[in-house]
């Protein structure tokens, strides 16, 4: 199957300055967030996808095709909604909307439907004829999702959606984004700083850091891996008893402290088991935690790596960062 | 992607051409340019000279009006390569007048409004939407320029006859060329000083600016050195000279003359003044590195964002 995104050993220098260096990998989820922090070369990743600068060296391909030899098809595919305030001065919205869906393709008679559904569907059909300047930060934004969906594209580029949105803006824009995912039928490129946007919508990421990889990593992956790390908190009974009895079941285990128990589930041994032996050896379980990473740990840990060279090669071998229990290296 | 059903769906139907896409721009871009009505003022402005032009193309044919009018046909300008020349020059300069009101806000508005990667993040190149943007000052020029000359030049033809009209078919020629030389300078241009200042206003000075100060600096050159050599850096004398070349008219004046002279350097002495005009290619030249020099600043400005190095 083709990747939404392979990059291969795509590096971009402004002047003397190499901002990406040779990132590699394929990326297959529905939403993908990209995640850095400032200066890594998110936008810059974005930007070279777009064709809006130039490989150094290396190329990069969005659905198989090279952004460098088939740019116009590329961008013809690729829906992008900028960061920062764009807009077409003097247009009322479905002007503008309409406007860039015939820049994408799709022939006048139709662009206007278009325009007027891609504005109801984000939520904007009352204010559709008001001109672009007299819009809120939160309408303007909402502009800048329907024109990059309005052709329809099979990748929809999404830099910093939520920057600036008041907390029910932002959570229309999160379920708006959500349910272009769910529906299947495009992909989401989302770059954000607020991790818990990337969490609510994306199923793999892509952090980098310094121009580097530091971590990719499917998201779904990580969930189901993190589901089976088991932390127990115990009261009273045999407590060692009940760990070799855990330990009987094929679970592999570790005692922490006087209370606790750390345990690797495996697949045919359930929850109810557990509570089973619990009951056997006397022990009260009083607290069972699911250990889960965290994006941010995920993030963090990304962020402390500090072998990025090696970490990217790694990933350039389609080895994953993540070590199997939600840690990237 | 149904309003009604608030899904979100591709389109699927076949897409336009995309050659022609970048006609898109200057179709939404002419529409917003004939709201203002200082602009349609002036267009229909335009207009009058040419009116003029083909009243005279009539009269002159048309002795019954002539008797009318009382006006002996030999007071009336000849319909000659001189008489479209002449309209050219006077459409020309109405052209520069509409470009200095059309022109400014094509690239500095969408520069100012970051719509750069909105364009360009689409199957549209940096070069089409140049094109796309030139396109609304050609059109518009070239109804105030070539269209009505030719149109005129065939009315003419119509009424003199097939004789004349072969024996000056090369006119069309000249009035197509001079005309679409005039637009494309001027359409550069008015691109380039729109991609460099946001202000509409301030690129509308610096638009007219560039055709009045170094005309005025030459013309001030040519008086003090008795030459004129200082033509060159004047664009509008440049074109002249073109459209003197493309209708047979130019010729290159130079010798010595010796006289008295009004120079503040000379003050009435007598002296011997050089008349060395630069020749036609000379004009030719300018007008083709000031084109290109424009290019070079557009592909260097017209990016969807600036990297600072």
């Amino acid at each position: 199957m083709t990747s939404v995104i392979e990059l291969e050993q795509l590096s971009v220098t402004f002047g003397k300055r190499p901002i990406l260096k040779s990132l590699s990998g394929a990326l297959n989820g529905r939403a993908i967030g990209l995640l850095g922090p400032n200066g890594a070369g998110k936008t810059t990743l974005i930007h070279t996808l777009l064709g809006f600068h130039p490989p150094t060296s290396g190329t990069a391909r969005i659905f198989g095709q090279d952004i460098t030899r088939d740019a116009k098809q590329v961008r013809s595919t690729v829906g992008y909604m900028p960061e920062n305030d764009s807009f077409i001065a003097k247009m009322s919205c479905v002007q503008f909307v309409r406007l860039m869906a015939e820049l994408s393709g799709i022939p006048a008679r139709h662009a206007l439907e278009r325009a007027h559904e891609a504005l109801f569907y984000v939520g904007l059909g009352e204010a559709r004829y008001r001109p672009i300047d007299s819009y809120s930060l939160g309408m303007k934004q909402l502009a800048k999702l329907a024109q990059a969906i309005v052709h329809g594209p099979k990748l929809i580029i999404l830099d910093e959606p939520t920057n600036g949105l008041d907390p029910p803006t932002r959570s229309r824009m999160i379920a708006l984004i959500r349910q272009i995912r769910d529906g299947g039928r495009a992909r989401i490129l989302l770059s954000s700083h607020l991790l818990r946007d990337v969490e609510e919508c994306c199923d793999e990421i892509l952090v980098l850091k310094d121009g580097y990889i530091a971590a990719n990593c499917n998201l779904e992956e990580e969930r189901k891996a993190n589901r089976k790390f088991i932390e127990l908190e115990t009261r009273g009974g045999n407590r060692a008893g009940f760990a070799e009895a855990i330990g009987g079941l094929g679970c592999e285990y570790a005692l922490s402290g006087e209370r606790r128990i750390k345990l690797i589930m495996q697949e045919k041994v359930e929850i109810s088991d557990l509570y089973r032996l619990a009951l056997e050896h006397g022990v009260q379980i009083r607290r069972l935690n699911f250990k889960r990473d965290s994006l941010e740990d995920i993030f963090l840990k990304a962020m402390e790596n500090g072998n990025l060279p090696e970490v990217s090669a790694e990933v350039n071998n389609g080895n994953r960062i993540g070590n199997g229990n939600g840690r990237a290296n | 992607m149904a309003v009604y059903e608030h899904l979100y769906a591709a389109y699927e139907g076949a897409p336009n051409s995309a050659r022609q896409r970048f006609l898109v721009i200057p179709r939404y871009a002419l529409r917003e340019v004939f709201k203002s009505k200082l602009l349609v003022t002036f267009f229909i402005l335009c207009f009058i000279y040419p009116l003029v032009a083909t009243i005279l193309v009539y009269l002159h044919h048309n002795a019954n009006a002539l008797a009318l009018l009382q006006i002996n046909v030999r007071e009336l300008l000849p319909i000659d390569r001189t008489f479209f020349r002449t309209f050219l020059e006077v459409q020309g300069a109405f052209a520069l007048i509409l470009t200095v009101l059309v022109a400014p806000p094509l690239i500095s508005r969408d520069l100012s409004n970051n719509a750069l990667p909105l364009y360009l993040c689409r199957p549209l190149s940096r070069a089409e939407y140049v094109l796309g943007k030139m396109a609304v000052i050609v059109f518009l020029l070239s109804l105030v320029t070539w269209i009505p000359g030719l149109l005129i030049f065939f009315f003419q033809a119509s009424l003199a006859g097939f004789a004349w009209l072969w024996a000056n078919l090369w006119m069309i020629w000249a009035i197509f060329s001079g005309s679409l030389i005039w637009i494309i300078l001027l359409s550069l241009l008015a691109l380039a000083v729109s991609s460099f200042l946001k202000w509409r206003v301030v690129a509308s000075g610096a638009l007219l600016g560039l055709f009045f100060v170094p005309s005025a600096f030459g013309e001030i050159v040519n008086q003090l050195f008795l030459t004129r050599a200082g033509s060159l850096i004047s664009l509008w004398a440049s074109m002249n000279s073109i459209w003197r070349g493309l209708f047979g008219l130019f010729v290159r004046q130079s010798g010595t003359i010796r006289g008295k002279v009004d120079s503040p350097i000379y003050e009435g002495q007598v002296v011997n003044i050089a008349l060395l005009e630069p020749p036609l290619w000379a004009s030719w030249l300018i007008i083709a590195l000031v084109c290109a020099l424009c290019v070079w600043l557009l592909a260097r400005k017209v990016r969807a964002y600036e990297v600072i190095k």
